[in-house]
């Protein structure tokens, strides 16, 4: 059996990496082995054990330890526990799929670029906001040239989790460069918003890109629409929530028009609830990473078998 | 009733919502050097929705808003510059950028509940020397106790003066007094407590006055009530209002009026009022800055401004989200089509 699926293993056992675990059990390509912490107490190796996945308190440490290596591994830590741990992987062969905003390895949009980055040693999954958009900003981009995109994230005050909170500028900018190297914007601007309304809200993504007012605003529009079917085969509650809106140039666009995309991205309600769909969207776009860097682990396994 | 009262101009920030973000270099310079003269000590310059809120999302600015603090630096004698910041929006990178070009002071602005992602910005606020408020946007949506927990939030992260930040106008006397007096309250003599009003129900003036007598020691205001909704406390009304009431503000009520007339009328391009949508924002609870935005798509789509204010008010979105604004147009002419077909 474990020739045939790609050994993985999650680091942090948090409501991420818990998520994270409930998607990737889904995979006929992937065995999530191992799942690692750093806290004895924590619920969510418990929860994994129960599961039938190994855990351990022992951090890397162990994980490196053991005599079946995962050829796979999703960290679901911090940005500072990633940045220690990156060279490690990488010296053991392991390739590293990163839901921090440590930056080691090239952002990955799954819909956008993933095909070129499938031998990278460690892939970054950007921010959640840069999930839920940066595949518009690029549905736009490939037909028409987007002089500056623009995005709103708006999540509830819930899903909004301790890392974002001390560091919010790490999302903005994070996300203002992926909008930019990954959806091709030649400036992007990114803004989050927490709103603690009860029951909380799902999470909403605008997006505003910049486009000549000639513009082939059907061939942009299809384009979209077109997207939003891709992403939607690993988040399925990925939507529009009104058709694009085209804008001809007001004063202060520089003689550009506007198209604007309304998005509302609710989760699969694994483990995260549904409202936490900029939680969920990373979770959903690891696991799809994982799922196609698996093809390529097995590939291997059977060229050297 | 003792003690001192600074009143804080935001004529050249929340008025610039009013504005549309079309402020030039001259009226920044004509506005500072009359409130200057005043005897204004702490002068607000920004994009209204604070630093980077140059947007597709918020409305572009005319000039750029380093230009006009560079220039609002360079003009005033005495007084200070503050810049607004949102995490989420600003970073620090911009404040950074705004202290080197003459920022003496940073307010930062969270949602009421919201203060634990304003720390890294205290910390770096500090560590730059900047004077330091907080702001709690949208007030209304909080109970006075649970308000105050957000308050030492700030506090202890750094800021000298925290806010209730009376942002759609919703708050009435009471309401008000009560939350600065739990403010108060919490943060004793570590920090001082200020108060923001807006006019959309007209309680700016009143509330600014019971929020004195509470313990605020920070009073905004903008030179005739230019802001968003239905403006501010008008600041020329609040300094003859202190001086009839013998509270001490420092500032001259008659050049401030002067102020307001000569300086600031002849550019304004709209005076605020309590017109319909304003009125709503203000009952609905609806962020001030919401206003033009909601006329804006109104226009755009063929349904009331009032009737999405309302609707945005039901959703109970919070500063910045702007954008919804667009979406609730579009679902309302939706249902007129509907009804009519």
């Amino acid at each position: 059996m474990s020739e045939a699926r790609a050994v993985a293993a999650i680091v942090g056992p948090g409501n991420i990496g818990t998520d994270l675990l409930a998607k990737l059990r889904r995979s006929e390509r992937i065995d999530v082995r191992y799942m690692v912490g750093i806290d004895p107490a924590s619920e969510g190796l418990t929860r994994a054990e129960a599961q039938g996945v190994r855990t351990s308190a022992e951090g890397v440490d162990w994980l490196l330890a053991q005599d079946e290596r995962p050829d796979l591994v999703f960290e679901a830590t911090s940005a500072k526990a990633h940045l220690a741990s990156a060279p490690r992987y990488a010296e053991a062969g392991i390739q590293a799929i990163d839901l921090t905003p440590a930056a080691v390895g090239p952002f990955t949009c799954p819909v956008v670029n993933l095909p070129e980055q499938l031998d990278a040693p460690n892939l970054n999954m950007i921010t959640c906001g840069g999930q839920a958009t940066i595949p518009i900003v690029h549905a736009v981009s490939s037909v028409t040239p987007v002089s500056y995109a623009e995005i709103v994230a708006s999540v509830s005050s819930r899903s909004a989790g301790p890392g974002t909170r001390a560091n919010i500028d790490e999302f903005t900018e994070t996300t203002a460069h992926g909008i930019e190297q990954v959806g091709g914007a030649a400036k992007g601007k990114a803004i989050i918003i927490i709103n603690p309304v009860e029951p909380p809200m799902i999470m909403r993504d605008t997006v505003f890109c910049a486009i000549d007012p000639d513009a082939d605003r059907d061939a942009v529009s299809e384009s979209i629409h077109r997207r939003v079917g891709e992403v939607q085969a690993y988040v399925p509650g990925y939507t529009l929530k009104a058709d694009p809106q085209f804008d001809d140039p007001r004063p202060g666009w520089n003689g550009k028009a506007r198209v604007a995309v309304f998005l509302e991205v609710a989760g699969n309600g694994d483990y995260l609830p549904t409202y936490a769909g900029n939680l969920d969207i990373m979770t959903a776009a690891a696991a799809r990473v994982g799922e196609l860097l698996a093809g390529r682990v097995i590939e291997n396994k059977a060229v050297r078998a | 009733m003792s003690g001192r009262v600074r009143l804080v101009d935001t004529t050249l920030r929340d008025g610039s919502h009013a504005m549309a973000h079309q402020f030039t270099e001259r009226n920044v310079r004509d506005t500072v050097r009359a409130l200057d003269d005043a005897g204004i000590s702490l002068i607000e310059v920004t994009h209204g929705d604070g630093l980077g809120g140059s947007t597709f999302n918020y409305g572009f600015s005319l000039v750029d808003e380093r230009e006009l603090i560079a220039a609002a630096a360079d003009e005033a004698k005495q007084a200070k510059i503050a810049v607004l910041l949102l995490p989420g929006l600003g970073t620090v990178t911009d404040m950074k950028a705004a202290a080197d070009l003459g920022a003496g002071a940073v307010r930062i602005a969270t949602h009421c509940t919201e203060a634990d992602v304003s720390i890294q910005h205290f910390t770096e606020a500090r560590g730059l020397g900047l004077e330091t408020v907080g702001f709690l946007m949208l007030a209304h949506m909080s109970e006075p106790e649970a308000l105050a927990k957000q308050a030492r939030i700030m506090v202890d992260a750094g800021c000298q003066c925290v806010y209730v930040v009376d942002s759609a106008g919703a708050l009435i006397l009471e309401d008000a007094s009560d939350r600065v007096a739990a403010l108060v309250a919490e943060v004793g003599d570590q920090a001082q407590v200020g108060y923001h009003g807006h006019q959309n129900l007209s309680f700016g003036v009143a509330n600014s006055v019971l929020a004195y007598r509470a313990g605020a020691r920070q009073i905004d205001g903008s030179l005739l009530a230019l802001g968003a909704g239905a403006g501010n406390s008008p600041t020329e009304v609040l300094a003859a209002t202190f001086e009839r009431l013998g509270v001490e503000t420092g500032v001259d009520k008659d050049v401030l009026m002067d102020a307001a007339e000569s300086v600031v009328k002849p550019y304004i391009t709209r005076l605020p009022v309590m017109d319909r949508s304003s009125i709503v924002q203000g009952f609905a609870g609806v962020y001030s800055s919401f206003l033009l935005h909601a006329e804006r798509a109104a226009e755009r789509y063929g349904v009331p401004a009032h009737e999405i204010l309302y609707r945005v008010g039901e959703r109970r979105y919070v500063g910045g989200q702007e954008d919804m604004i667009i979406g609730i147009a579009l679902e309302l002419a939706e249902e007129k089509k509907s009804k009519s077909a």
